[in-house]
């Protein structure tokens, strides 16, 4: 089948280096992947076509790019599969959020600083056993998921977080935290979930799922993060937005049923303790807080001007107990 | 996987390391290793002798014992030493570690992580990487070795990403470059398998050994070569021909599918060539092992197989054959990864000291890589730290510089280096393969002299130098044309059938004239050769059947 490649460029050598798109139409097997009409074109037809590559197996994670807008590994993508169009037009970019070297190559430099920054190493408590560790193999079966982790990128590339916030770890690198603090040979995992705990860590995910969706091997990274935060939280480390939010969201419809908008961002900034008399009010937090939630003020108002003022008064729905007992049920299995 | 060991235990020692790699650490090819890696763990109740003893007859006795024996007495403690940095290796009912069998060996004796070891250890050998703050240069292609005095001070490097050449002194070199995959078509290898560390050792005069032993692996995918792990029939898979036979019982009766590879291969390579094939394949049946049994341990072939082929393990046999897979032979070291050549050492794939001899079990790769990985790192280590200081003259970089230029500024007129590789590789897949013929041999031998001089004329179209994988292609097809070079001068010479090299003109094993390695250094001329006695301690050569 013939087929055509709209592929992005870019020559930092060139003068003007501005990136531009060059189409290649040429005939490949119909069980083809886009690499194999990548190293084609680069082959047969444009030898300065710059990409990487390497095992052909979707093991060595280096050809990771955008393929029609979304981040795919190019040696585990069938043509077949991404040619939506009758006329079999296929988009090839590189990678987002990370800096373009040339053409489909990016700078992995901040991928792999962020993989860095969570400390990626076991790191085990006591003298080591004279044999080896021993541990249930379950807990192994369950690493193998995050393991099967190959380092290519395409979870960094079409992350909707570090698109707008560059502090934030990405997924690749919490995914990979969570193999230590769910590996029981780690004892590191209060100091792990207390680094991760900050700004730029596990708190930052939007839950957009995109992670999820683009992951070649299943690894989904958002997955590993909630994991985390579950972890966080069941050590008390809950002194932050994140967990807060999460307590309040939780406690709101347990008891009510639904959503109380107007106290979540004031509970989430730590100021629930103005609602619940006879309970400490979380000082650091506030002070540190009021900035965050003056910064609220204009959506309250905007919402107020257009009538979407949530009640002052919180009601509880009709048959709410029914959710209550859900919640107890899911609290009690635990 | 062979150099980040060395890195680790070279730093251990003391000595200041750099890495320069090709590729991105955790790309390396090591993460294709997918059954296991073995050892025998006396406190699991195995003896390492049964294991170099398995290993010696693998090798159809070319192996050298002393290497061998080496390996196979240290591997127990590298497996828990992998362990404790982190390799989350399958555990057993108990929780300690579980095994699985592999090809050739009679018990189980291979430590595995699913069907993805390899990548599992490279990923936590990276991690120790970072733990140390080894510095690795990322996207250095090493262009050529610094030789002065017939020492060895260093590399010269080209840095990828924003296209400068540099002189890297150093007072000694490890080579873990990998194996030389390419130089066949298909092959199961990756696509920066080019032969580079045995190539650059051989030019500065290093000799290499076995080059004429190349592994064939038994189940390999038809279009692409991609592999499908031994574990598959480790875990207990059928190879089946046409008629629905497992027609192992023929050639191993005994071991059946968990032959060593050489034989399979052959098996496999007969039935196809007897009109028993099915489209050039015969076929791997998993079906029986049950959907769980793939699912947890073979996750990664079903991925490949449902990928390429559509082919759901589970529920249909998967059409394989023999593919080139692994370079037993390499840069000659001793024991202790030191070459011919002061201050350079290999380990890995690229270097043979022999303990693969003339076919290497499966799982005995990685262990390869991790047991001389380390030793090469600590002898080096120790090599340089006595080694005095010396000053490189400035015209090094100049030449290089030079060099790569004059190759960039050929005229566009020559063939491009992928359709001088694909002719190489056709070649060699055709006449240097399972079964091979002095006619055939020397076919091969006539095509490559055509190519060699052809790759004189080959243009580079990039005429930039940022990220120049068309200058990379260039460089690396004449590695891969002093790697076939060794590779056809030692099939010619060898005129017997050991391991992986069958003659179909000497088809016995002739342990009275060939107990002995062939050995080819560098000359304008074409390859010198030289034999090495295979050093025998313990197991006397004897009739091979599985």
């Amino acid at each position: 089948m013939q087929v055509t490649l709209n592929v992005k460029r870019f020559n930092p050598e060139q003068d003007d280096s501005e990136s531009f798109f060059q189409d290649y139409t040429l005939d490949v097997e119909d069980y083809s992947t886009v690499l194999d009409a990548l190293i084609k074109v680069r082959e047969d037809m444009d030898e300065s076509l710059a990409l990487r590559c390497s095992c052909r197996a979707a093991i060595c994670g280096s050809c990771a790019m955008r393929v029609n807008g979304h981040a795919k590994l190019v040696c585990k993508t069938k043509i077949k599969d991404v040619c939506t169009s009758s006329d079999n037009y296929i988009t090839v970019e590189p990678m987002g959020n990370m800096p373009v070297v040339k053409d489909l190559v990016t700078d992995m430099k901040p991928f792999w600083d962020r993989v860095r920054a969570v400390k990626p190493w076991l790191q085990p408590e006591g003298p080591e056993p004279e044999e080896e560790y021993v541990a249930p193999n379950e807990s192994m079966l369950h690493l193998n998921g995050v393991m099967a982790c190959i380092m290519c990128g395409c979870c960094v590339s079409d992350c909707t977080v570090l698109e707008i916030d560059k502090n934030f770890l990405g997924p690749a690198a919490l995914a990979k935290a969570y193999r230590f603090t769910a590996d029981p040979r780690d004892n590191e995992d209060y100091e792990r979930l207390r680094a991760y705990s900050e700004y730029g860590g596990i708190w930052d995910c939007t839950r957009c799922m995109e992670c999820v969706e683009v992951c070649p091997k299943g690894v989904a990274p958002m997955d590993r993060i909630m994991g985390l935060r579950d972890s966080a939280m069941a050590i008390g480390l809950n002194n932050n937005n994140g967990s807060r939010h999460t307590e309040a969201f939780n406690q709101s419809i347990k008891d009510s049923g639904h959503l109380d908008e107007l106290r979540l961002p004031i509970k989430t900034f730590g100021m629930g303790g103005m609602f619940v008399l006879g309970s400490m009010l979380n000082i650091p937090a506030i002070v540190k807080n009021i900035p965050n939630l003056l910064g609220m003020l204009p959506v309250a108002l905007r919402a107020f001007r257009r009538g979407k003022v949530p009640p002052m008064i919180h009601k509880k729905i009709k048959g709410h107990d029914k959710i209550k007992n859900i919640f107890e049920k899911m609290e009690s299995n635990k | 996987m062979a150099g980040l060991r060395a890195a680790i235990s070279a730093s251990e020692k003391g000595a200041d390391v750099a890495i320069l790699t090709k590729v991105h650490p955790v790309r390396s090819h090591s993460n294709a290793a997918q059954g296991g890696i073995n050892a025998a763990l006396s406190h699991k109740g195995d003896d390492w002798r049964e294991h170099a003893y398995e290993t010696v007859k693998g090798s159809d006795y070319l192996g050298d014992q002393d290497a061998i024996s080496v390996m196979c007495s240290e591997a127990g403690d590298a497996i828990i030493e992998l362990e404790h940095m982190g390799v989350i290796f399958n555990r057993d009912d108990t929780g300690h570690l579980g095994t699985r069998q592999f090809g050739g060996q009679q018990k189980a004796r291979t430590f595995f992580v699913a069907d993805f070891t390899g990548q599992a250890i490279l990923h936590v050998m990276y991690e120790q990487i970072m733990k140390a703050g080894i510095h690795v240069y990322e996207e250095w292609f090493v262009t050529d070795l610094i030789m002065e005095d017939g020492i060895c001070h260093g590399a010269l490097a080209y840095d990828m990403l924003n296209g400068d050449l540099h002189a890297i002194k150093s007072k000694t070199v490890i080579l873990a470059a990998g194996g030389v995959g390419r130089a066949f078509e298909p092959t199961t290898n990756a696509l920066i398998c080019t032969g580079d560390g045995i190539s650059l050792a051989y030019r500065a005069g290093a000799p290499v050994m076995d080059m004429e032993m190349v592994q064939y692996h038994p189940t390999t995918l038809k279009n692409n070569g991609v592999l499908l792990t031994e574990a598959a029939r480790g875990e207990g898979a059928y190879l089946l021909n046409s008629a629905g036979d497992r027609f192992m019982s023929k050639y191993a009766p005994n071991m059946m599918e968990l032959a060593s590879r050489d034989v399979v291969s052959r098996a496999e390579q007969t039935e196809i060539n007897e009109g028993r094939g099915v489209d050039g394949c015969v076929l791997l049946d998993l079906r029986h092992l049950g959907r769980e049994t793939i699912h947890q341990r073979l996750s990664y072939i079903n991925e490949v197989t449902m990928d390429f082929l559509g082919i759901d393990m589970a529920e249909q046999p998967v059409p394989i054959r023999p593919g080139m897979h692994y370079q037993m032979g390499g840069v000659k070291t001793d024991i202790n990864g030191a070459t011919s050549i002061p201050g350079l050492y290999a380990a890995g794939e690229c270097a043979c000291v022999s303990v693969h001899g003339g076919n290497r079990l499966g799982a005995n790769s990685l262990l390869d890589t991790i047991i001389f990985g380390r030793r090469s790192g600590e002898a080096a280590a120790e090599y340089s730290l006595q080694a005095p200081d010396k000053r490189l003259s400035e015209n090094i970089l100049k030449q290089e510089e030079k060099r790569l230029s004059d190759i960039q500024a050929r005229k566009d007129n020559g063939d491009s280096p992928a359709k001088i590789r694909l002719e190489m590789g056709t070649a060699m897949n055709e006449y240097v393969a399972v079964f091979r013929t002095q006619e055939g041999i020397q076919e091969a031998a006539k095509v490559l002299e055509k190519l060699k001089e052809r790759y004189q004329t080959v243009p580079v179209q990039d005429k930039g130098r940022i990220f120049n994988t068309s200058l990379l292609a260039t460089l690396e097809l004449g590695f891969m044309l002093d790697c076939t070079e060794a590779i056809v001068a030692g099939a010619l010479e060898r005129k017997e059938s050991r391991g992986a090299h069958t003659r179909l003109d000497y088809p016995d094993r002739d342990d009275e004239n060939w107990m002995k390695h062939i050995l080819l250094s560098y000359t304008a001329d074409g390859p010198k050769l030289e034999y090495q006695d295979v050093k025998v301690t313990e197991w006397e050569p004897m009739e091979r059947t599985y």
